[in-house]
């Protein structure tokens, strides 16, 4: 379907690499999502486990919060952002004074897609948790294990599949997120524009003119679906592998 | 309202796996049958085929005359009660018990008599505005049976209906549900692995291993008079002495034992003995043969007497106390086998239950003394 | 025997500190990562004060884009509703060869970018496209029109009711719906008085979720609709030009209203569900 984009062979793939900034936005998007993936692998972990091993009063209301990405429309959460980081805005502009710049810049970019795949990893992770038997951390600290030993030696390979399907999940999501980047980069050519970005900008005639088209986005946009059908094949690897072992247990 | 139930040459395999091979058997109108095997032997699956939740691939199924090998699971109109209950959660008592009655569009008033009988009739009827998992399990149990019973099945099937509930709820379920049959006489099957279940419900058995019968009968030819090894050392429990035949006898040692009576002079035997057909003497007799006491185990009423015969064969023998007041460990004694079953032994080979010496079914020796003690 | 007691003590002291610890850093990144922009939004959308939110919902153009998102919404939840219990059931209930295949289609539109779904809805339905002679010759406008924003819409919301249903059927198991059979109920019958009263409250999230998702659409809606201001400008694209446009707080204003429709709706449900789960249990 999508080889329309491949109309003559391989070079409007080759073209559109060349020219446009295409390298870069792909570049920047793997590496954007890439660091998602590895940062909220780890706090959403982290939360899946409070939100099951560790009572506190007001457990609902942070799994509530937890679950706002789902809810908030990644546009809006790109709004948010630079409603808050903006220049013009009282925190942002203390930002820009002490140099760290988020929006338009790689900061905000990240900083929008974790915002929108946090959920993604939390609820990956609990589930494989709550089934887990703390039976097992039990029979861990008994054997004389401490708290963290207990957890790298028990639970975490327990949960490993768990935490990459979801950092998976995470990954590709990021790589076509269009919605909370849009405002937030400030699509620099180059310098913080994204693949998916740039592919509305090259069905955007008021962009590149007639000089881009279909084809280039098509070729583009190969190239991303490529990774993303990889990514959904390895996730399915990976969660039904966990599934089979949870089965054999 | 009660008809009978036929099975002929009914055959299901799960892939490469022939989970029931050529089942026949016939559960008289009126009638409590059991259907009594180990897990995996294909019974629940026959219980399921009848009912039309598996498609048989070859066979056919009657009941009360009428052929519904094709008809679908809603027109067979049998009641069926899940080993887990399979209470509809969100419903209360009285919802689920009419359900049946309401899918086919029964008036509300006969409903609410209908449901209100059958509360009654397994004794609940003050819970009939709770959820089910606001019961216990036995009365989930009896929720399931009056749901089944509510619209006037021909039949009543039960996937091991008692088998969630510990012991004692046990006990009290099956007298209930003997005392329930004899008042509303509907034809039933049951499934069960527990072979006391079935040899105090059951006015017949139908004994499977492997996906094939093993033996039909009344409980006392099943427990009497084993058709194969397997039901020998599955029904009850057996001592497994293996020997040679000679003339019609299986010798072990010097000990000899009756009964060998098609097997060729030469072959190996295997004689399954119940723990309570040996007797125990002080002296020799025409058909008893020294044993050593290695070990008794006194529990109460009776003992157990770990024997071993002079070939060292070791034999579990189960005697009141009153009998065997002076035995101790050390003595060297006489016993008599009575009964005993005599297969030659390649029948037994595939069988897991030819180890010599293993008392099988260790389930009788738990449950005898109380089951003794009731009588 | 005193020296146990202490490190035994001390052990819990230090569990305690642990757990702490944990709990602060959650906190901190949820607070920084999600309530700090929400309170960004909240602040400054009613900075100037209700009168403004009042001027930007007279203003047709608004109306018109809110009028668009709401039947798009209506459509795709009814749509992947129906689509996405049908899809769940094959999934929960039925053996077949190619069922991974088919439970990985179904996570497609997650991994997939809504960018590239907008492309392909395009090269298809567009000028030259496979499917464009068929709906030219009928007069049917698919492309920069109504028709293909619901259908990349439903595209990219098919996956939320059949995640969340599947689970719930599977845990649910199949001796309910069994014993219904056994009782005599239909098909029909089974599911809307069995199944369905036990997956309610999956099937709802998931619905809200469809919902929340096809409000919030963007990518793939931008590349089909032209973005025609008063005619296939939905919501967010609303939001895309008014930023463009420098009327930042026009753009807020929508945008928390969006966000506010969703976080409603979501939270209404998950307190539903905890308040049944807990009367339940």
């Amino acid at each position: 379907m999508l080889q329309s984009g491949f109309g003559n062979g391989l070079g409007n793939l080759q073209d559109a690499l060349n020219s446009f900034g295409a390298q870069n936005a792909i570049k920047l998007t793997l590496m954007m999502a890439f660091l998602t993936a590895i940062i909220n692998g780890v706090f959403g972990t982290l939360l899946a486990y409070i939100f099951v091993r560790v009572p506190f009063p007001g457990r609902d209301l942070l799994s509530t919060v937890v679950d706002l990405p789902f809810a908030v429309p990644t546009l809006v959460a790109g709004v948010m952002l630079v409603a808050l980081y903006g220049p013009h805005s009282t925190v942002g502009g203390w930002l820009e004074r002490h140099g760290i710049h988020i929006i338009f810049a790689p900061l905000g970019i990240l900083l929008a897609l974790l915002f929108v795949t946090l959920p993604l990893v939390v609820r990956s992770v609990q589930p494989v948790l709550i089934e887990l038997d703390t039976a097992e951390e039990e029979a861990a600290r008994v054997l004389g294990a401490g708290g963290l030993t207990t957890f790298r030696k028990v639970v975490f390979p327990a949960l490993r599949p768990a935490i990459t399907a979801g950092a998976l999940l995470a990954f590709a999501r990021s790589l076509g997120e269009f919605g909370a980047i849009v405002f937030v980069s400030g699509n620099i050519p180059n310098k913080t524009l994204t693949a998916p970005v740039l592919i509305t900008q090259l069905l955007n005639p008021t962009t590149f003119g007639a000089v881009a088209g279909p084809g280039e986005a098509a070729a583009v946009s190969s190239l991303l679906f490529l990774f993303s059908f990889v990514l959904v094949l390895i996730t399915e690897r990976v969660s039904s592998h966990s599934l089979q072992r949870a089965a054999e247990l | 309202m009660a008809g009978s139930i036929q099975v002929r040459g009914l055959t299901k395999s799960f892939g490469t796996f022939r989970a029931v091979d050529d089942v026949t058997f016939e559960a008289a109108e009126g009638t409590i049958t059991a259907l009594l095997g180990p897990s995996g032997s294909g019974k629940s699956t026959v219980l399921r085929m009848i009912a039309g939740l598996e498609q048989a691939d070859v066979g056919s199924v009657w009941v009360a005359g009428e052929e519904l090998t094709e008809a679908s699971v809603q027109d067979r109109r049998l009641g069926f009660v899940f080993q887990h209950y399979a209470l509809f959660r969100h419903m209360t008592v009285r919802k689920n018990v009419a359900f049946g009655l309401s899918v086919r569009r029964v008036d509300k008033g006969t409903q609410r008599e209908r449901v209100d009988e059958l509360l009654e009739l397994v004794g609940l009827a003050p819970f009939g505005d709770r959820y089910p998992d606001q019961l216990s399990g036995g009365q989930r149990q009896r929720v399931a049976l009056a749901r089944a019973l509510a619209p006037r099945p021909q039949v009543l099937l039960l996937d091991e209906p008692f088998g969630a509930l510990d012991a004692r709820v046990r006990q009290e379920l099956r007298a209930w549900l003997d005392h329930l049959h004899r008042e509303l006489g509907v034809t039933s099957l049951f499934v069960t692995h527990d072979q006391e279940e079935a040899l105090e419900l059951a006015n017949e058995i139908v004994v499977m291993n492997h996906g094939r019968v093993e033996q039909v009968g009344p409980a006392d030819a099943i427990y009497n008079q084993p058709a194969t090894p397997f039901v020998a050392a599955f029904v009850g429990s057996s001592n497994v002495l293996r020997g040679t035949v000679w003339e019609r006898h299986v010798h072990f040692g010097h000990s000899i034992v009756a009964g060998a009576h098609e097997i060729p002079d030469g072959a190996e035997a295997i004689a399954y003995i119940r723990p309570h057909d040996i007797e125990i003497t002080s002296e020799a007799g025409s058909t008893s043969f020294p044993v050593a006491v290695e070990r008794r185990t006194d529990m109460g009423w009776m003992s157990k007497l770990h024997l071993r015969l002079e070939d060292g064969q070791p034999l579990v023998a189960q005697l009141p106390n009153d009998e065997i007041e002076a035995v101790e460990a050390g003595q060297r004694l006489f016993a008599n086998l009575r009964n005993p079953k005599v297969f030659a032994a390649d029948r037994a080979e595939d069988e897991s239950a030819t180890v010599p010496g293993a008392v099988v079914a260790p389930a009788e020796t738990e449950t005898q003394p109380q089951a003794e003690a009731q009588v | 025997m005193s020296a146990i007691s202490t490190s035994a003590r001390a052990d819990r002291r230090k569990a305690r500190l642990w757990r702490a610890l944990m709990l602060s850093v959650a906190l901190l990144y949820v607070a920084v990562l999600l309530l700090a922009p929400l309170g960004g939004i909240i602040y400054y959308a009613l900075k100037e004060g209700l009168g403004e939110v009042g001027h930007t919902f007279r203003q047709s153009d608004v109306r018109h884009a809110f009028y668009l998102t709401a039947i798009i919404m209506v459509v795709t939840v009814i749509v992947t509703t129906f689509f996405g219990i049908i899809v769940a059931l094959v999934l929960a209930r039925d053996r077949f060869v190619g069922k991974r295949l088919v439970s990985a289609l179904v996570d497609l539109p997650l991994a997939v970018s809504p960018v590239i779904v907008g492309l392909m809805a395009v090269l298809l339905f567009g000028r030259g496209g496979w499917f464009e002679p068929f709906f030219a010759a009928r007069g049917i406008q698919v492309i920069f029109a109504l028709p293909s924003m619901i259908l990349v819409t439903i595209f990219i919301s098919i996956p939320f009711v059949i995640r969340e249903v599947v689970p719930v059927l599977q845990e649910l198991g199949m001796e309910e719906e069994q014993a219904a059979w056994t009782l005599g109920a239909s098909r029909l019958q089974t599911f809307r008085r069995v199944t369905l009263p036990n997956i309610r409250w999956g099937l709802l999230y998931g619905i809200a979720l469809s919902a929340a998702r096809s409000i919030g659409e963007v990518g793939a809606v931008l590349i089909v609709s032209g973005s025609l201001q008063g005619q296939t400008e939905t919501a967010t694209l609303y939001i895309l030009r008014a930023f463009d446009q420098y009327q930042e707080q026009q753009a807020y204003i929508v945008a928390l209203t969006l966000a506010s429709f969703s976080i409603v709706m979501l939270i209404g449900i998950e307190t539903l569900k905890r308040r049944a789960s807990r009367e339940a249990g």
